[in-house]
Formats: C-alpha cells, structure tokens, sequence
C-alpha cells in the first residue's frame, strides 16, 4: 500500500471527499473517519467513484465507532470495510505515507 | 514504530482531537510509540488548564495530561498559534504582562521547528484537522 | 535528508490554514531537510495577485508567499485541475516558478515522500 488517505468531511457537504478520490490511485487505501463516513453510504454522491477505484484496488475502510455512532452500518457500501482503531493503526503503519484530507 | 501526532482542531467543537487521541491510545496499546503530539492552530485548545465540562463529558485536556504522564508522551504547543489565542504559560503571562496563566501542566510551549524534528525523526506522521 | 511535503488546500483569509501551513514551513527551511510546497483545491487562491486584506486587517497572503524563494524553497506544486476548477491560468498566478502537476503526478509526489504536512 502507498498511501493511506484519511477523510473526515461528509460530500454531501463539502468536496473534500472528492478531491481524494481524484488524486487516490489503486494501490492507495482511503479510511473515512468522523463525518467522512457519511461518504460510504449506498446514497453517497461518490458511490460510483468508490466502486470503480475499489474495483482498480483501492481499499475502502470507515472507521467502526463513528458509522455506529451515525447509524449508518447498515447503510454502507458494499465495497467498504468496518475498521477499528486498531485496523487504523494498522493501515497507518502500512502504508508509506498518511495524507489527511480536512 | 515510532510516531508523531499534529493536532490542529479545539476540542469539543469538532471531533478530530478525539479521534487522535483515541488513535493514539491504541497506537501505545498496538505496542508503538509516539515521539511527539504538537498542537497547532485551534489544537493548542487542547491544553487548556481551564476546560470544566459536565460531569457525564469527557474533559480532554486532562486526558491527554493523563495519557502523556503514564506514557512519557512529549506534549509541544506552538508558541505562535498559543499567543494569538490566548493560551499562555507562565512565562508568556508576565512577557505580556497578561492576568492569568492557563497552560496545563504537562503541556510544554515551543517554537515551530518542533513540529519539523517531529517529522524528521519518526516513523510517522499523522495530522488531525478540524 | 528526508523529503517532506507540506499541502495547502485552503483559501487565504477565511480560516488560518493557509497562513499556518506557510509558517511552518518558512519556520522548517532552517532545518536542512528536502521540503516541497503543493497547492491545491482552493489552496490555489493563496496564489491570485491583487489581494488586499488591510481592510479585513490581515497580512498579505501573497506577498508573504514571495518569502518562499528567499527561504530557499523551490519545490513549489500546483494541481492543475484545481486551476481549471477555478477559472484560473498559471499566467495568474504570483509564483513564476511553480510547477504545474496533474493528479497522476500528484499521487506519485505524494508517494516519493518520507513526510506529508497537511494543511
């Protein structure tokens, strides 16, 4: 994995989301945390984009505690992963470098 | 592996410091280490000597005081971004001739060239942004 | 020697992202280490000329961004899409030097870094 790319934003509010998903190639991984996990629900405006980037090989992972804490587990896309702090850290060490998108 | 946090959003009004710090209790817990957590820009709330939440809150600051006394964390405010948001040690309070000291204990202030040594000498860097 | 690249995505003036990032890294230069600059989304208005913050009382993002080359640092980026996103040209822009990437280049500028400094 080179990069791992941290989202925190929600794209239904701001482009942030958007701007990852452009420069994300597929041997990066993007970890949706906070309101970044509202990107990972079958509604998202990046749904597409997120099936045609995991389909290259990018890996798609929403922070546990924060979809749990929205109500949005069931919701999610199929193509993303339900990752614990400790996943978190592990991707973290992982990848090469860690750019955090706020 | 050997990390360092930079912490740029207040506590309480947005989320992010909260989730570093619950990255980086796990990151002690995975069996790593953290060099460094600098403050900057509305993270320097972070060390606050006068947060007093409700009782049923979380009061972060003094976590991170907790955290850093059990694991021997180096916790860095810069100075620059302390000053203009009126976060202040003891020093600073009589430079500018200020009223108060609200700095907490285990929270050092320091110049910018921390955060790059931080960079320079860990494995990782993380930055949590409001 | 570690490359270390700092990221400025938000505009000048509306919150303190910008005026942060760019002190840290004037305040890094003194350190010897192989550091770059990338603008992009609205990171890229830091670099329009003509901006006059006096009335909104404060400092001149541009001109303090002309500090950068008499601090040694020439590894300046910009995304081109988030130009093409905002109507701007490099012909706009205050930097003379700044090298234009696309996101391809971007990614692989990311990944050659031992660092990343996000703002």
């Amino acid at each position: 994995m080179a990069i791992l790319h941290t989202i925190n934003k929600s794209p239904f509010h701001v482009s942030t989301m958007n701007s990852c998903l452009l420069i994300c190639s597929n041997l990066d991984s993007v970890i949706l945390i906070a309101d970044g996990v509202l990107g990972a629900i079958h509604s998202s405006p990046l749904a597409l984009k997120i099936e045609q980037l995991s389909a290259s090989g990018t890996r798609f992972y929403a922070l546990q505690s924060d979809a749990i804490a929205r109500g949005v587990v069931e919701k999610l896309l199929p193509n993303i992963s339900l990752a614990s702090y400790a996943d978190f850290v592990r991707l973290s060490v992982e990848c090469n470098q860690i750019q955090s998108w706020f | 592996m050997l990390f360092s946090l930079v912490i740029l959003s207040a506590p309480y009004s947005n989320q992010s410091s909260m989730t570093a710090f619950e990255f980086a209790k796990t990151l002690l817990s995975e069996g790593h280490k953290i060099h460094r957590i600098f403050f900057y820009s509305d993270g320097i709330h972070n060390a606050t000597s006068l947060s007093a939440p409700p009782q049923d809150e979380i009061n972060l600051p003094v976590e991170w005081q907790q955290l850093s006394i059990k694991e021997n964390i180096d916790l860095v405010v810069c100075v620059a971004a302390a000053l203009r948001r009126g976060l202040l040690n003891d020093e600073e309070a009589k430079r500018y001739a200020k009223p108060a000291v609200n700095l907490l204990d285990n929270f050092e202030i320091s110049g910018l060239g921390q955060l790059l040594e931080a960079a320079v000498v860990s494995d990782r860097l993380i930055t949590f942004g409001a | 020697m570690k490359k270390i690249l700092f990221i400025s995505r938000h505009a000048p003036y509306g919150n303190s992202y910008a005026r942060e990032a760019l002190d840290a890294l004037l305040a890094a230069s003194a350190y010897d280490q192989n550091l770059s600059l990338l603008f992009m989304d609205d990171g890229v208005f830091q670099l329009l000329p003509n901006q006059n913050p006096t009335f909104i009382h404060q400092k001149n993002m541009a001109a303090s961004l002309q500090a950068l080359e008499l601090y040694g640092i020439e590894n300046i980026y910009c995304l081109s899409s988030s130009l093409i996103e905002r109507g701007l040209n490099q012909t706009d822009l205050i930097l003379e030097n700044i090298k234009l990437i696309d996101t391809i280049t971007t990614n692989s500028l990311i990944s050659q870094q031992d660092q990343l400094i996000s703002f």
